[in-house]
Parts: structure tokens; sequence; C-alpha cells
């Protein structure tokens, strides 16, 4: 498996102020995989996500130790362009959040920000993002109305489109599905089904049997501990570790 | 809605134990059948197989519905395939009961009144094996379990013992071969009701293995 190695978390432990988040974390992420992460709330899985692309920096006293690396570099060397790491590693949050913009702005804003100023450029990445997050047909004939007039599932789906114009790497998801129906859900799950052919992808989600659907590889997050990590299959139908029984069995406290 | 499950998987518990209960006792009686040559408790196995049935039908009923509604994971899962696995090898073992009866009935309504093989160790081992495999299923037993997969050797080896012993006997008899057929198929409907046992045994270690063993190893490595 070594060869698709994606990103690769070594040790590492994060400090809200006194208070540490995680502790000892070492776990690889693969190329063309899903991984989840599962865990009770509080466990610590959002505080890691955002390590992945530094996201916690902008928190006051908090703190880093240890390493990860993307594509073996360190993306916490002071070297490294904040900026530039998150067009590499994309993210899509629990809540759909669209700008109050058009459904084509929306999707360009990445760019933009990028500064890509070519016209047919900014169009033809629009039309592939939309396309890659199954959101062509239901959109095509109205990109230039507001992106709030969409329904819960499809916003969820514009802020994938969004992160996939940047064409990024790596996409991080925080619960994406967990403010969505049942149907959306499934779309937005076939939809991850399809773009990790392109992509690393690295999945929050507080619901076992979507883990359990989407991912190759599932990792159990603790009290900011890695517990246990397997192949999905594995973990779910043998689990080594008597702690992940319990919690995934629901025999938790 | 974890501990909902936990009601549900024990209730399928006793449904799967009452069953093998029932099972274990059609068996005896098919022992029985055979060591007396009695038509009067083969008739009793053959008519009341349907109950065996319907029950085999209500377990994996209520199987598939916990399975559809609390989707279970890790030693519950495994828990569950197990029950619908041994479920199905009950059923199978009841059929034999009935295969037995079945030869018994010919065998009692016979002139021939010759013993030519003795059946009982070989009955005795199949039903202690069967006696077993439930103990070992609920009592998460893995050596009883293991020692099942051993027994079944010793069966086998009878069942050759009695194939070379009535094919002598059709030699030296021809005109009984019609009876003779009907003794030997009794060493194969053994057989094969041992072989349940053995899977049995088989889902047993199969439900600890992920789980206990597992775990002890994971847990001192
Ligand atoms: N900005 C923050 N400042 C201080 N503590 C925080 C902050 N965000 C999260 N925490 C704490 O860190 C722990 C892990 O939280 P989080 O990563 O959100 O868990 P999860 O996503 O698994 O529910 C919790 O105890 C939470 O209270
Ligand atoms: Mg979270």
């Amino acid at each position: 498996m070594d060869a698709d190695l994606k990103m690769s978390v070594k040790q590492l432990n994060f400090f809200y102020d006194k208070f540490k988040a995680l502790e000892n974390i070492s776990l690889d992420f693969y190329a063309g995989h899903v991984t989840a992460l599962i865990g009770p709330s509080g466990c610590g899985k959002s505080t890691f996500l955002r390590c992945l692309n530094r996201m916690n920096d902008l928190i006051p006293k908090s703190r880093v130790e240890g390493k990860i690396l993307l594509d073996n570099e360190d993306i916490y060397d002071c070297a490294v362009n904040v900026a530039t790491l998150r067009s590499r590693i994309g993210m899509v949050f629990q809540k759909p959040n669209p700008f109050p913009k058009t459904i084509f702005e929306n999707v360009a804003y990445g760019l933009r920000v990028n500064g890509i100023k070519d016209k047919t450029l900014i169009a033809d990445r629009v039309t592939e993002s939309l396309n890659q997050a199954a959101l062509w047909d239901e959109v095509k004939d109205r990109i230039y109305d507001s992106a709030l007039e969409l329904s819960g599932g499809q916003q969820q789906r514009l802020c994938i489109a969004r992160a996939l114009a940047i064409k990024p790497e790596v996409i991080l998801m925080d619960e994406p599905a967990s403010a969505l129906d049942p149907i959306a859900t499934q779309k937005i799950e076939e939809l991850i089904h399809q773009l990790k052919k392109m992509f690393t992808i690295i999945i929050v989600t507080h619901n076992m049997q979507q883990a359990a659907r989407v991912s190759d590889i599932t990792a159990f997050f603790y009290m900011g501990k890695l517990i246990e990590t397997d192949k999905t299959d594995t973990l779910f139908t043998r689990p080594k570790l008597k702690q992940t029984e319990d919690y995934i069995t629901g025999r938790f406290g | 809605m974890a501990r909902f499950l936990q009601k549900e998987l024990e209730k399928m518990k006793k449904m799967i134990l009452s069953l093998g209960t029932i099972v274990e006792e059609r068996v005896h009686m098919a022992i029985k059948a055979i060591e007396t040559k009695n038509a009067d408790i083969a008739a009793r196995i053959i008519q009341s197989d349907h109950e065996i049935d319907e029950m085999e039908v209500e377990v994996e009923e209520e199987c598939l519905k916990i399975l559809a509604l609390h989707q279970p994971v890790a030693v519950d899962l495994r828990f569950l395939i197990a029950v619908i696995k041994i479920n199905n090898d009950l059923e199978r073992i009841g059929d034999q009961a009935v295969n037995i009866a079945e030869r018994v009935d010919i065998l009692a309504k016979s002139k021939v009144h010759d013993v030519f093989f003795d059946y009982s160790q070989m009955a005795q081992k199949a039903e202690t094996m069967l006696k077993n495999s439930l103990d070992a299923f609920v009592n998460l037993d893995i050596d009883l379990a293991f020692e099942i997969l051993a027994m079944d050797d010793e069966v086998d080896n009878i069942k050759h013992e009695a194939y070379d012993l009535i094919k002598e006997e059709m030699k030296k008899q021809p005109d009984c071969i019609g009876y003779l057929i009907n003794l030997l198929l009794i060493s194969r409907h053994l057989e094969r009701l041992a072989d349940h046992a053995t899977n049995i045994a088989e889902e047993v270690i199969y439900l600890i293995e992920g789980d206990i063993v597992r775990h002890g190893k994971a847990l001192t490595d």
C-alpha cells in the first residue's frame, strides 16, 4: 500500500491551551481510499481533521506537536504557504455553507481567490466541478440563480463542487451528511464513492453505518486517542479491541 | 437502542435453543426407534417434523427482521449469523431423524429379524455431538467445540465399518438385500446428522474466535 501513501500523521499531539485534545496520533491516509473517523462526540475527530489542513492555526493558544506529512513534506514546516496548502487540501463542513451569491459564483469563488481570471477557464471549471459533484443536471438551467434557493442536499453538493473547483488532492469532510435527509445523504455517499477514484478522502461521521458504507479504512477515536484502525470490513466484523467492539455495538457507558 | 438490540438477541438465543431441544428430542426418538425397530416411534417422528420446519422459518424471519432493523455489527452480527446457520443445521438434523424413521419403518415391517449391525455406538456419538454442540453454543465453550470436530472422525470410521460389514452380509444373503440397503442407509443418515452437529461446532468457533480469542491476542501483544 506504501506506493499510494498520501498523508502521514506521526505522533501528533494537539493542545487547546492546557487541554490536550489529541494524544500521540499516528495514522496514514492513502490515495484512492476513503478513511472514516468515528468516535463519540468530543473525542477529537473535528480537531484532528482541522489539524490536517491547519485550520486550527487560527485558534489562540493552540499548539501542535508531531508531524503531518503530505507527499512526504511536513505541512507544519515554516516554509509551507498555508493558502497553497489549503488549495491542496479542501474541506467540506457539516452544515452546507453556500455564500449568498449565485450558484456559479459559489463554485468560481475559490478560483478567483486563487488568482484565476481567465473567464473561459473559470466557466469550464465551474461546469466540470458541478458535474463531478453530481449537481450539474439539477442546476444547469439556473446557475445564475441564488445558491440559497437550493435544497439542503443540493447546497451540500454545491459546497463539494466549490471544494473540487480548485482541484484539491485531499478532501476533508466533517459530518457532511448529518444535516441531510436520507435521500440527500445517499446522494452524498454515492458522490464520495465516485470521488475517491480521484482524491484522498477523509470523512468524520458520527453515523457508524455511514462509515461502514462509504469508507475503506476506519479509525476509531476515543478521548483524544486513536484506539484502533483497520480495514472497514474487518473493523465492523472482527474488531481487535474490546473498546472498539463496545462502541460500534452500542454497549458504551 | 443498543439495549433494545441486546434484548432481541437474547430472544433469538431462547428461540434457537428451544428449537435445539425439540431436535434433540427427535434424534433421541430416532435412536430409540433404531434400537427397538419400533414403527410407532418412527411414525411419530415423521408426523411431527412440520413443527421443526415451522420453527426454523420463524427463527429465520426473526433474524432477518433484526438484521434489517438494527443492522448489528461485530460480535452481535457474528452471533446473528451463527444463529441463522445453526437454525439451518438443526432443521436438517430434524430431516435426518425423519430419514432414519423411514428406514426403521421399512426394517420393522420386514420379515428379516437378524441384527447384522449394532448402531448403538454410532448413534450415541452422534447424539452426544449434537448435545455438546448446543452446550458449546450456550456456554461459548471453544474447547468443547473442538472436541466435537474430533468426534466426527470417529463417527466416520464407524460408518466405514458398517459399510464393510453390511457388504459382506449382502454377499452372504442376497435375498435380504433390500433390508440390508435400508440398514446401510441408517449409517449414512447418522453420519449426516453428525456432520450438521460439526457445522454447529464450527459456527461456535467462528463466533468465539472473532471475539474472545482475538481480544486475548490483541490485548497481550
Ligand atoms: N476551540 C476550542 N477550544 C477549546 N476546546 C475545544 C475547542 N474545540 C473543541 N474543543 C474540545 O476538544 C475536544 C474535542 O472536540 P472535537 O474535536 O470537536 O470533538 P468531535 O469532533 O469528536 O466531537 C472536546 O473536549 C472539545 O470540548
Ligand atoms: Mg466534530
